[in-house]
């Protein structure tokens, strides 16, 4: 399968929304404008953009606590999701989400979620109303390698499984649960968990945007077949530490340098299409440039935006309670 | 008005339901039972078989088959939900919470205030509680308690079956999720039960008795023992006001304060442990709000801060009685005049 022009033009640009966007977080969190904690996505835009490229609005993902790229790659509103980020009462979620719980029901992001292994559950969800209604919705559970240990996940396989659901389940290995290293945490692996519950399950590049993109093809064009459930062991790398403000004293000196510089996803998108002359340096230059200048201009928004009101606090618990 | 059982009338509940929104689906384990098995169809309808039925009327693409992963299918339930469907989970044992609780109070609870309002989750999760067949500490607990707790979770705790079939109408109308709580000792109950569908609003309590020597407040099966010791006292000259909230959650405070006042003299009744419970909460929001027409301290009868026992002598020593609720009621009396 070949991708267009404009779909790989579309790709590169949600990708470096995706590094701009984190990269300005990582930035103004450093400089004390963003409560709470957030956690960055930079160095895995790959995998959000590949798989989501297959997707539409009859489409469901369930994110996790690092869910920004995923937001964005399902095509929420940038600007939006700073606000949210900063706490403002215009955020998309008003406010009350923040980083670890932005949500776009009307673009098919269930939430990003602040417990791992929280989303495959409620994916399958989806994907049972999708089933039920006979749109040829799929539902996509991005889980982290931390996740993929958790019971609800392999509660979730099974599930999805024996009601033949058209899910794919995402397992994003960037190495380390928190601290935790993979390669120490993960028994068996990720494939051979899948088949263990009767899926195909499929081990991809993660650096490389087109071998995700192929998979992620393949599996989706599979679930809305009605070929049921399957797997993709994405393996990746987090640029920045689990949460702002870890120093990653856990990584090996000087390798964060190393995958920048020998597997970045965006250099390599690069590369790929300037050497088959799908897109021309310029033109990713500017795709580039428009990407920063959306992300600043989104800061610029959300340090300026309003506080929630006071009485946000208690709206919004339920749609109709008698008080 | 035909006479049913608490099981059939939840069954019919569901069925009218079902008819008139294809949107409402219902699962859990056994919930028709014989999935994949050789012998029976809908062998089991639900563990004490109040679905009986709906498989073969509604098929198994409404009438859902789980396996036994409650935290997976239970959170299917809720990712169903706030995608556009009306499910009915039945999570078979409320002790069973402890294995998918975080999907009920981490994510179908919290959708709605952390996603700003935009998101809906018309969720309802039936379950069973409570002691009384000799069913052990596993399997015997109330619970309701901890999802009274919860912002975001409505809690439903129906009396007798009239009750339980307008309450569930409701709960599966009602856009947010509901936790509904069926106590075990009760599905063989029978009543006078309209076949026409009909609900009962949530936070708006029954008033069983009406009297004016005290005040019984009481949840769920415990109604029933406290209309029996009003109807005792009566025939001994105490007249006694029963009030059932119907729900803890949103709670009718106005009728439990009124009521409170006008006798003076309060009993809560309330199966669950006696820490942080139904009977802690009323008494606590009396004092705050009718301290000075209260005529003698609150009483609370509930179970033992202990787990249920299996043995049948002592477990019939934890479960409240008729009897101490008519001597809290005769003390009370003979206090404040």
């Amino acid at each position: 399968m070949q991708l267009s022009r404009d779909e790989l033009r579309t790709a590169y640009k949600r990708m470096c929304l995706i590094r701009h966007f984190e990269d300005a977080v990582h930035e103004e969190f450093s400089a004390g404008n963003i409560p709470g904690f957030v956690h960055l996505y930079a160095g895995e835009e790959s995998s959000a953009v590949g798989v989501c490229a297959h997707l539409d609005d009859r489409d469901a993902i369930a994110s996790t606590h690092r869910g920004h790229g995923h937001c964005i790659a399902k095509g929420c509103d940038p600007k939006g999701m700073m606000l949210e980020i900063f706490g403002k009462k215009d955020g998309l979620c008003g406010g009350k989400g923040g980083s670890m719980h932005i949500a776009d029901l009307s673009k098919g992001m269930m939430g990003a979620n602040g417990i791992v292994g929280g989303g495959p559950p409620l994916i399958c969800g989806a994907a049972l109303t999708a089933k039920y209604r006979k749109t040829g919705g799929v539902a996509i559970a991005f889980v982290g390698d931390g996740a993929s240990n958790q019971g609800t996940t392999f509660e979730s396989y099974n599930l999805a499984k024996v009601w033949d659901l058209p899910v794919i389940f995402v397992v994003e290995d960037n190495r380390y649960a928190e601290s935790t290293a993979s390669a120490w945490s993960v028994g068996g692996s990720q494939v051979g968990r899948a088949n263990g519950f009767g899926m195909p399950g499929e081990e991809v590049d993660g650096h490389d945007f087109f071998a995700v993109w192929e998979s992620a093809r393949q599996a989706v064009e599979r679930a809305r077949e009605g070929g049921g459930p399957s797997l993709l062991h994405v393996k990746l790398y987090r640029y920045y530490g689990h949460f702002e403000g870890d120093a990653s004293t856990y990584k090996a000196p000087g390798e964060v340098e190393q995958v920048k510089t020998q597997f970045d996803a965006l250099d390599m998108f690069k590369q790929r299409v300037t050497e088959t002359s799908l897109l021309g340096p310029d033109e990713l230059e500017d795709i580039e440039r428009e990407a920063r200048e959306i992300i600043t201009d989104c800061v610029a928004s959300a340090a300026s935006a309003d506080a929630p009101a006071n009485s946000d606090l208690l709206t919004d618990v339920y749609v109709d309670y008698k008080f | 008005m035909p006479t049913k059982s608490f099981r059939d009338a939840l069954n019919e509940g569901l069925r009218q339901e079902m008819e008139r929104d294809d949107r409402v689906i219902i699962m859990g384990e056994d919930i028709a039972g014989g999935m994949g098995a050789p012998g029976e169809d809908d062998a089991w309808g639900g563990p004490l078989g109040v679905t009986k039925g709906l498989m073969p009327q509604f098929g198994r693409e409404r009438v859902l088959d789980t396996p036994i992963s409650e935290s997976a299918f239970i959170g299917c339930a809720a990712g169903a939900a706030v995608t556009g469907l009306r499910p009915v989970a039945e999570l078979m044992f409320v002790d069973f919470m402890g294995v998918c609780f975080d999907q009920i109070f981490n994510q179908a609870a919290k959708f709605r205030y952390m996603f700003g309002g935009k998101a809906t989750t018309p969720l309802v999760i039936r379950t069973m509680y409570g002691a009384g067949f000799r069913a052990a500490s596993q399997h015997s607990q109330c619970l309701y308690p901890l999802f009274t707790h919860i912002p975001g979770l409505k809690v439903v705790l129906p009396s007798n079956p009239y009750e339980a079939k307008g309450l569930l109408i409701q709960a599966i109308r009602d856009d947010d999720p509901v936790m509904f709580f069926e106590h075990k000792v009760l599905y063989d109950d029978e009543a006078d039960v309209p076949d026409e569908i009909y609900t009962i609003p949530f936070g708006e309590a029954n008033v069983t008795r009406e009297g004016d020597d005290a005040t019984v407040i009481a949840f769920g099966r415990m109604v029933n023992l406290a209309n029996e010791a009003a109807d005792k006292l009566g025939a001994a000259g105490i007249t006694v006001t029963v009030v059932d909230p119907r729900t803890t959650s949103p709670l009718d405070k106005e009728t439990i304060l009124e009521t409170a006042s006008e006798t003076g003299r309060v009993v809560v009744v309330d199966e669950a442990h006696p820490r942080c419970n139904l009977a802690t909460d009323i008494s606590a929001l009396i004092c705050e709000n009718c301290f000075d027409d209260m005529k003698a301290p609150i009483k609370q009868i509930t179970g033992p801060h202990a787990p249920v026992p299996f043995s049948p002598s002592l477990e019939d020593l934890y479960i409240p009685k008729v009897e101490a609720i008519e001597a809290a009621v005769r003390e009370l009396v003979g206090k404040g005049h």
